[in-house]
């Protein structure tokens, strides 16, 4: 195991060296001292795993690529900002804007994630143990968003073609997002991510699946005030 | 556009440390305001007297000052200097006839603040250099809120810098841009507020100041400026005993706080709480939009 | 003395100025759709603008350049302030962002084509980078929008810079809308949408809102590219004094400027028409700012907004600029408007030189489209050649001006070269109306 502290280290020195962390490798690489540092672990190609210990500022592992980073605390705003590929995994809270854009990989929060999880994604998975706030899969485009607890308000505003499947309640749905049915395929998806985050003990038969409308894919005038 | 922090102590015991806490704090949030730096202190003042913070007092041979003052007015007045800062306390009674006093006596400081708590800083420069200058941490008090400032429109001064105190023991600090200060503007000078500058965020503080004047309290002005002020705003407040938090609805601008026993701290990065007593085990969430925030000492 | 009834003058029908023929027939199609015009290109309404500055040339108390024999230098650098990899281009004349999926893949290969023979860089859009477009081009900056459309980390190391999109002149504050017709299955696979739908673009950054948390997210494009690209940060003129202060403030090596002059695929016309600053008000604000922060020339400013000519652009460095961009004359000189579509136009009811339907997706000349046979039409080797003979051409005149003026490099213009023809021009430059030692605010006439 290989220990960067950020106390002493550069983010430059740092990132440097986790980017350039040799393909294959069996190292895993531990940051001690984050101490809410932005940008921590970001532009990562490889498959290594990284543990962050403390809590992570804005964009941790934004577009990772392959990585397996763990944040052992809460993570800022844009953690796993667009998101390529790998795993990021949140044991604390996430703040705004948690795997926006994110294009694939798996985003596990533990505990609950700010307003605009999930905004833009665009083919990412990402699972909150937790709640989520307002605004939650704003303009998602596709990928599937789990929420084990409850959503904010205008979950999905403008939804695509993105899932959202919620355990809790929801305080509002946003323009063009309506429950689904769920089909037995969407049942083990659903049952399939929560294993890949770590979260079999979460009964899959409490979700609620909500998607588009898609009442705004094209514009008609009785629509015009949902825009 | 800038960086908040705000520290509401609960347990008496650490309000020895407040001032050095806040000043850590306050120098994490550098890079989101390097332009100038300010902060509010409230602790109490002795009985019967208010405080009035003067800005711009360098110059000023305040040993003098005060037996001017103590020559025209009798009663007690102490005075304590923090580089181009000083604390006058002053017989309660008194304040009107001080005020008047010092425009003649002392025509080059700026009344920043008044209270019977509150003691306001402000300067240009680096949030560290500016905390330093006055002293900062080896200030004591109940609550705190500083604010380190990327200014925007208005221009990087003294005046432009926040907190912001538009009433007794009020203050307000900033993060965002509110979009129809102008026109609130017009109306609080036409309800007789007056301001110093034309930053937006002074209009937020004299729009509550306006509110409280009316009877509201400290909440329900905050509940009103959700419908009256538009933009991006979150917002941290002090009042004499009190300290609040509030967001837009749209909640861009971004916020975090951690409660313990001991204290409620509030940050616009949770980095600024890396070196609180006992973070590792404090609840840590982010405020909801839309949602007053409000914590408030016995009196 | 009877009057003969029959040699009465009848009232002439009068057109109104204020209800003139555009807005009656605005106003009945509103009223017949229940949806606000959406079209192409940039503002058509009349602005104080570039032409309304004279260069005042050399003579006896200023000496010439010999056009074609003494040197006059065109090369600019762009992000030397932090980049490990500035940009240097021959000429300080670029293309500007415009998407694939907005335009053909024929037509951004044939940007990246003009531009890469005349040293100069293209730009990516909304939606992504193609294959094509980084082949054909030799110094590709990359844009980064609030959609993220096709955003990925491979794309932003292959990128030479990377832009950073606030806004755009067309339209600041707004997001975008491209229409179903020009999504195709490439674009949308790129996109990650459904083919055929309206896309709506968001007018705000997914995770970042404002100049301090700019600056973080600036640091972090910075350490995933081990800062080596030059930063840019392109904003809609607006307020640009504080615009240009606060980007630089936030890390940018580059501010890009866009008048409202500037070209959109598809937007409101309202949007178009009644939102932002003509080009020629923001420049000199602009530049101030960076004059005020002690970078000038050190950050650099690229303008954009209804760029035509070399005139244009010896203007905008003359104001303070240290680069322009354009994007409707590159269309333009693609063959946007040609005089030789005139069937074509009159078929989908305008004419050349007034087709502004770029959003439609039905464009004859093969730029502003997603239809494989009208794309077709647009041979990416003779498109990239029109580009390159424009820019030329653009560089030589803009020489021409400057070798007048007695400068052996495009950037020694200077603002005291020109007067103002207009009251408006002079205020809005500070440049003396030509005749005289003054402008609108300076005192003493």
């Amino acid at each position: 195991m290989r220990q960067i502290d950020l106390a002493s280290t550069s983010l430059r020195d740092l990132n440097a060296a986790l980017q350039g962390a040799a393909e294959g490798s069996d190292d895993a690489w531990t940051i001690v001292n984050p101490r809410g540092r932005h940008a921590i672990a970001v532009g990562m190609t490889n498959p290594v795993e990284v543990t962050i210990a403390g809590h992570a500022g804005y964009y941790a592992a934004g577009m990772n690529q392959r990585a397996i980073v763990t944040i052992d605390g809460n993570a800022g705003p844009g953690v796993a900002e667009n998101m390529m590929s790998g795993r990021v995994h949140v044991k604390g809270n996430a703040s705004m804007a948690a795997g926006a854009t994110g294009h694939g990989g798996l985003l596990v929060i533990d505990g609950d994630a700010g307003a605009r999880c999930g905004i833009s994604m665009k083919g990412i998975d990402i699972v909150v143990r937790g709640s989520v706030g307002h605004m939650s899969g704003f303009m998602a485009q596709s990928g599937n968003l789990v929420v084990c607890g409850d959503a904010g308000e205008a979950l999905g505003d403008s939804l695509y073609e993105a899932r959202v499947f919620v355990r809790g309640t929801v305080k509002s749905l946003g323009a063009d997002c309506e429950k689904k049915e769920m089909t037995v395929a969407d049942r083990d998806l659903l049952q399939s991510l929560l294993e890949r985050a770590g979260m079999s003990d979460v009964p899959v038969g409490a979700f609620t699946l909500y998607g588009s409308a898609r009442r705004l894919y094209h514009f008609h005038v009785d629509n015009a005030s949902a825009y | 556009m800038c960086g908040i922090v705000g520290l509401f102590l609960k347990n008496p015991e650490f309000q020895p440390r407040l001032g050095y806490m806040t000043s850590r704090m306050l120098r994490v949030m550098t890079e989101r305001g390097p332009d100038s730096a300010g902060f509010a202190v409230y602790g109490s003042a002795p009985s019967g007297h208010v405080k009035l913070t003067l800005r711009g007092v360098a110059d000023i041979d305040l040993s003098a000052l005060a037996l001017q003052l103590l020559g025209v007015l009798g009663g007690d007045v102490e005075f304590a200097r923090h580089d181009d800062h000083a604390v006058l306390a002053i017989p309660a009674a008194t304040e009107g006839a001080v005020r008047a006093l010092l425009a003649t006596l002392a025509p080059g400081a700026v009344v920043a603040s008044s209270g019977h708590a509150i003691e306001l800083y402000k300067g240009v420069g680096l949030p560290e250099d500016v905390a330093g200058r006055i002293g900062l941490s080896g200030m004591g008090g109940t609550h705190a809120i500083g604010h380190t400032r990327m200014a925007t429109e208005s221009a990087v001064t003294v005046a432009g810098a926040h907190p912001f105190s538009t009433g007794t023991d009020q203050c307000l600090v900033h993060n965002g841009s509110l979009s129809n200060h102008n026109a609130l503007r017009r109306m609080l000078v036409r309800e007789g507020q007056t301001f110093d500058t034309e930053n937006d965020s002074e209009v937020a503080a004299g729009y509550l100041s306006w509110r409280m004047a009316q009877g509201a309290r400290l909440d329900e002005a905050l509940g009103a400026a959700l419908s009256d002020l538009d933009g991006f705003y979150t917002f941290v407040v002090g009042t004499r005993s009190g300290f609040a938090v509030l967001r837009d609805p749209v909640a861009c601008k971004p916020a975090v706080m951690a409660e313990t026993d001991d204290y409620v701290a509030f940050a616009s990065e949770y980095r600024a709480f890396a070196e609180l007593p006992g973070i590792d085990t404090a609840t840590v969430f982010e405020p909801e939009p839309q949602r007053v925030y409000y914590w408030e000492h016995q009196a | 003395m009877t009057s003969d009834s029959k040699n009465i003058p009848r009232t002439q029908p009068r057109f109104s100025a204020t209800f003139d023929r555009g807005t009656i027939s605005e106003i009945q199609r509103a009223a017949a759709t229940g949806i606000y015009d959406i079209r192409g290109g940039g503002t058509k309404r009349k602005l104080p603008h570039f032409d309304d500055l004279l260069f005042l040339g050399a003579s006896v108390s200023r000496y010439p350049l010999e056009g074609y024999r003494e040197r006059c230098d065109t090369d600019v650098v762009l992000g030397t302030r932090f980049a490990k990899k500035p940009i240097v281009l021959k000429t300080p004349v670029t293309i500007a962002g415009m998407s694939f999926g907005a335009l053909s893949a024929q037509a951004k290969e044939a940007l990246g084509r003009g531009a890469s023979a005349v040293g100069t860089s293209t730009t990516t859009g909304d939606g992504g980078m193609t294959p094509e477009e980084r082949g054909h081009s030799a110094t590709l900056v990359y844009q980064y929008l609030p959609s993220r459309y096709g955003m990925n980390p491979d794309d932003l190391r292959r990128a030479d810079a990377i832009e950073i999109v606030v806004g755009q002149g067309a339209k600041p504050g707004g997001g975008g809308m491209l229409l179903g017709q020009k999504i195709s299955a490439r674009v949308a696979k790129m996109r990650d949408l459904p083919e055929g739908i309206d896309q709506r673009s968001a007018c705000r950054h997914p995770d970042w809102t404002g100049p301090d948390d700019l600056e973080i997210k600036i640091e972090e494009l910075r350490e995933i590219t081990n800062w080596e690209k030059p930063i840019y940060v392109k904003v809609g003129a607006s307020r640009p004094y504080y615009d240009v202060s606060l980007a630089v403030k936030s890390g940018a090596d580059v501010v890009v400027l866009d008048g409202m002059q500037g070209g959109t695929a598809a937007t409101q016309e309202v949007f178009i028409e009644h939102v932002g600053l003509p080009i020629l008000a923001a420049i000199r604000p602009a530049v101030q700012a960076l004059q005020d922060l002690g970078l000038h020339r050190k950050v650099q400013l690229i303008v954009s907004g209804g760029i035509r000519t070399g005139a244009d652009m010896a203007k905008a460095l003359a104001l303070g600029a240290d680069a322009v961009a354009i994007g409707t004359a590159a269309l333009i000189a693609l063959g946007d408007n040609s005089p030789d579509l005139a069937d074509e136009y009159a078929k989908l009811g305008t004419v050349p030189g007034a087709y502004d339907d770029w959003q439609d997706g039905r464009d004859p000349a093969g730029i502003t489209t997603q239809d494989p046979v009208l794309a077709a039409r647009l041979d990416p080797v003779l498109g990239g050649r029109r580009i390159a003979n424009y820019l030329s051409v653009m560089t030589m005149e803009a020489q021409a001006i400057a070798r007048a003026c007695g400068k052996s490099h495009l950037h020694n213009l200077e603002p005291e070269d020109m007067v103002a023809l207009t009251m408006e021009a002079a205020a809005m430059t500070r440049i003396p109306l030509a005749g005289t030692e003054w402008y609108p605010g300076k005192g003493g006439f």
